[in-house]
C-alpha cells in the first residue's frame, strides 16, 4: 500500500480504502457499502428515476411551468424539513415544526397589519417567536430530559391552540400586508423556468446549513451527539448546549419558513400547518437521514422533499385520485426506512 | 519513535509532590456503592496501575478523577490545588486525557474527526475566524501522523468511519487521541482489552514513552504480566476500597492476585 502524504479526500481517490476494507464479496454488499457512505445517493437515484418515468408518462410533466410549480409546492415543506433534519440528526424528532411556523407567521402578519410597524420589524418578531418556541422545546428536552417526541407532541398542541386563540381563526390577506411580507412569493425567470423568491430562500438555507454541518465544529458535534450522546459527552462535547443550539436554529429556520409560506399562499392562515409537521418528517426520512440520529445530510432531505413533490405532481398529472398520492407517499416512507435499515447492517 | 528501554523509574517518589491526588472519594449509584472512600496519589513520571476484580470500582474511580462523574464526597487535587471537574472537558483543559472503557468514540464519524472531536482545529485566516471552517486536511494529516507515531499500521485511511473498524482498531483510535492530547496525565481504562499481541505491546511501549516524557499514566488492566511489566506502583482496588498499594518489587503476581480477590489480607 502506498503511503502518499498528499492524500486527497476519499471521494476522488483511485482506491477507496473504506470500500476495500468492507466486505467486497457480492455486488449487493458493495452497493450497500456505497449507499452507506453516501446517504444522499439512494434518494438521488429515486428522484432521477421518478422524473424520467413521470416525464415519459405525461409530456406536460417536464413543462417548465410544471417544474416551477413543483418547486413552489416544495418550498415550505422543504424549509421546515431543514429544521427537522437538524433535530433528527441529534436522534430527536420535532412534531411541532408546522405549528411553530404558523404561530410565527400569524404573529408577524397580524401585528404588522394591525399596528402598522415596518414589515422588517414584523419579520424580526416572527424570528423571535420561532426562537422562543425552539428554546421552549430545547429547554424541555435538555433540562427536564423529556423525550423529544413527547415534548413536541405537547408543544404541537400548545402552539396550535395559542395560534387559534390569538387569531380567533381569522386569515390575514396578502393584499393587506406590506410588500416585504409577500416578497417571498414574487417570481423571476431563469432559463425559461419561473422561480419564486421563496424557493431561492429555501435553496440558500440548504447551502448555508449544509456548509455549517460539513465544515464547522458545531456541525460535527451535532452528528456526534446524535450518534452516541455518552461518547460525545466523554469526548468533551457539551451535549446539552449542542441540543439547545439545534432547537434554536430550528426555530429560526421555521420563522423563515413562515415568511416563505406567506408568499406562497399570498395570505397568512392559522390553518396552514395542515400536514406540514408530518410531511417534513417524510422528506427527512425519504432523504436517507436515519431516525436513530447521527447519519444523514440536508441535501438528502432536499431530495426527499422533491421526491414527494414529484410523486404528488406526477400522479395527479396522470389523473390519479389524490388518495393515490397519499398512498404512494406512504409506500415511499416504508421503502426508505427499510433501505436505511438494510444499509445500516454494514456492521453489527 | 524512540526505542528507549525504560530507565528504572525512581520508586522513592514519596518525597515529591503528587501531580494528581484523590482524597476519600465516595460515589454511590442509588444503593450501590461504587467507591467507598478511596484515596490515590499519582507522582510525576510514574505509571500507576489499578487492578481489581470486576465491579471493584476501578472505572468509577478514574471517572471521578477525570470529570466523567462527580464524586459525592472527597476531594481531588491537581498539583496540590483542589479542582472540581464537573465535566470531562474540565479535565481536558487541565491536561488530563482518558481512554474510557467504553472508548467514547463516535461510530459514524471518521477516524480523523474522532481524534479531534471536541477540539477541532480551524483553518487559518478569514475562513477559520469568520466562517469557522475546520481544517479537515490539516487534521487528517495530523491524525495520520499520530497513528504512525503509535506504530498503528493497520489503519491507513483516516477518512473511514469508526464503525467500520475492528474493536482493536477503535481502541487504537481512542488511545491515539489520549496520547496526542494528554499534556499532564494520561488515564487508560483497559486499553489493551481488544488488542492483539503486537498492538498490546505497542500500547505498553506508548505507556513507557509517556512516562519517559515525564507524563504520568494511570493504567487499569486485568492483564497481570502487562501490569508488572510497566507499573511503578500498583493500586489494588477491592469492593469499592483501596486494599493496598504495592510495587512489582515488593510483591509477586500471585500476591497481587491474592490481595485482589481477598484470599490474602493486604
Ligand atoms: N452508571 C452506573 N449505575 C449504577 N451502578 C454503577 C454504574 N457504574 C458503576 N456502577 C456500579 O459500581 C460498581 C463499580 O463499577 P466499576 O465500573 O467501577 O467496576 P470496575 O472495577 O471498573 O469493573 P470492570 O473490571 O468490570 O470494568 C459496580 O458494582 C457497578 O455495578
Ligand atoms: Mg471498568
Amino acid at each position: 500500500m502506498s503511503q502518499s502524504t498528499q492524500q486527497v479526500p476519499a471521494t476522488t481517490g483511485p482506491h477507496d480504502l473504506a470500500e476495500e476494507f468492507l466486505d467486497r464479496t457480492t455486488p449487493l454488499s458493495r452497493l450497500r457499502n456505497v449507499l452507506h457512505r453516501y446517504p444522499a445517493l439512494s434518494p438521488a437515484i429515486v428522484l432521477v428515476f421518478a422524473v424520467i418515468v413521470f416525464g415519459l408518462l405525461n409530456e406536460r410533466f417536464l413543462n417548465p411551468a410544471n417544474l416551477s410549480l413543483i418547486t413552489q409546492q416544495v418550498a415550505v415543506v422543504g424549509t421546515l424539513a431543514i429544521a427537522q433534519t437538524l433535530i433528527i440528526l441529534t436522534a430527536g424528532i420535532d412534531l411541532s415544526v408546522g405549528a411553530v411556523m404558523v404561530l410565527a407567521m400569524m404573529i408577524t402578519a397580524q401585528v404588522t397589519v394591525q399596528t402598522g410597524i415596518p414589515a422588517i420589524l414584523g419579520l424580526l418578531l416572527g424570528l423571535v417567536v420561532g426562537l422562543a418556541a425552539g428554546a421552549f422545546n430545547g429547554f424541555l428536552v435538555t433540562k427536564l430530559r423529556l423525550p423529544p417526541f413527547i415534548v413536541t407532541l405537547g408543544t404541537l398542541n400548545i402552539f396550535l391552540a395559542l395560534t387559534l386563540l390569538y387569531t380567533a381563526g381569522a386569515t390575514v390577506r396578502g393584499g393587506d400586508m406590506p410588500d416585504l411580507l409577500t416578497w417571498s412569493g414574487t417570481t423571476f425567470n431563469i432559463g425559461g423556468v419561473n422561480f419564486t423568491t421563496g424557493v431561492l430562500m429555501m435553496l440558500v438555507l440548504y447551502f448555508v446549513i449544509a456548509f455549517i454541518l460539513n465544515n464547522t465544529s458545531w456541525g460535527r458535534h451535532v452528528y456526534a451527539v446524535g450518534d452516541d450522546k455518552e461518547a460525545a459527552r466523554l469526548a468533551g462535547i457539551r451535549v446539552n448546549r449542542v441540543l439547545m443550539s439545534v432547537y434554536l436554529a430550528a426555530g429560526a429556520i421555521l420563522a423563515i419558513g413562515a415568511w416563505i409560506q406567506i408568499g406562497r399562499s399570498n395570505a397568512a392562515s392559522p390553518n396552514a400547518s395542515g400536514d406540514l409537521n408530518l410531511d417534513s418528517i417524510t422528506a427527512v426520512v425519504i432523504g436517507g437521514t436515519s431516525l436513530f440520529g447521527g447519519r444523514g445530510t440536508v441535501w438528502g432531505t432536499l431530495l426527499g422533499a422533491l421526491i414527494v413533490g414529484v410523486f404528488r405532481n406526477g400522479l395527479s398529472l396522470a389523473g390519479l385520485d389524490v388518495l393515490w398520492q397519499t398512498f404512494a407517499v406512504g409506500v415511499l416512507i416504508i421503502v426508505a426506512v427499510s433501505v436505511d435499515q438494510w444499509i445500516r447492517k454494514v456492521r453489527k | 519513535m524512540t526505542l528507549t528501554t525504560d530507565a528504572a523509574a525512581t520508586p522513592a517518589a514519596e518525597t515529591r509532590q503528587p501531580i494528581l491526588q484523590a482524597r476519600n472519594l465516595v460515589k454511590t449509584y442509588g444503593r450501590v456503592v461504587g467507591l467507598d472512600g478511596v484515596s490515590l496519589d499519582l507522582y510525576p513520571g510514574e505509571v500507576l496501575a489499578i487492578i481489581g476484580d470486576n465491579g471493584a470500582g476501578k472505572s468509577t474511580l478514574i471517572k471521578c478523577l477525570t470529570g466523567a462523574e462527580v464524586a459525592d464526597e472527597g476531594e481531588i487535587l491537581l498539583d496540590g490545588k483542589p479542582v472540581h471537574f464537573k465535566r470531562p472537558q474540565d479535565a481536558h483543559l487541565a491536561g488530563i486525557e482518558t481512554v474510557y472503557q467504553t472508548l467514547a468514540v463516535s461510530p459514524a464519524l471518521d477516524v480523523a474527526s474522532n481524534l479531534f472531536l471536541g477540539r477541532e482545529e480551524r483553518r487559518k485566516g478569514i475562513l477559520g475566524s469568520v466562517f469557522r471552517m475546520v481544517d479537515k486536511k490539516g487534521m487528517r494529516k495530523k491524525a495520520r501522523q499520530q497513528l504512525a507515531d503509535l506504530g498503528i499500521t493497520t489503519l491507513q485511511d483516516v477518512t473511514v468511519p469508526v464503525e467500520n473498524l475492528s474493536g482493536g482498531q477503535r481502541q487504537a483510535v481512542a488511545v491515539a487521541r489520549a496520547a496526542a492530547f494528554g499534556s499532564k496525565v494520561v488515564v487508560l481504562d483497559e486499553p489493551t482489552a481488544a488488542l492483539g499481541v503486537r498492538e498490546s505491546n505497542q500500547v505498553l511501549q506508548l505507556v513507557k514513552n509517556l512516562r519517559d516524557r515525564g507524563i504520568p499514566v494511570i493504567l487499569i488492566s486485568h492483564n497481570m504480566p502487562h501490569v508488572f511489566e510497566v507499573a511503578d506502583r500498583i493500586h489494588i482496588q477491592r469492593l469499592g476500597k483501596c486494599a493496598t498499594t504495592i510495587t512489582p518489587q515488593s510483591h509477586s503476581m500471585t500476591d497481587a492476585v491474592a490481595i485482589m480477590t481477598g484470599a490474602r489480607k493486604a
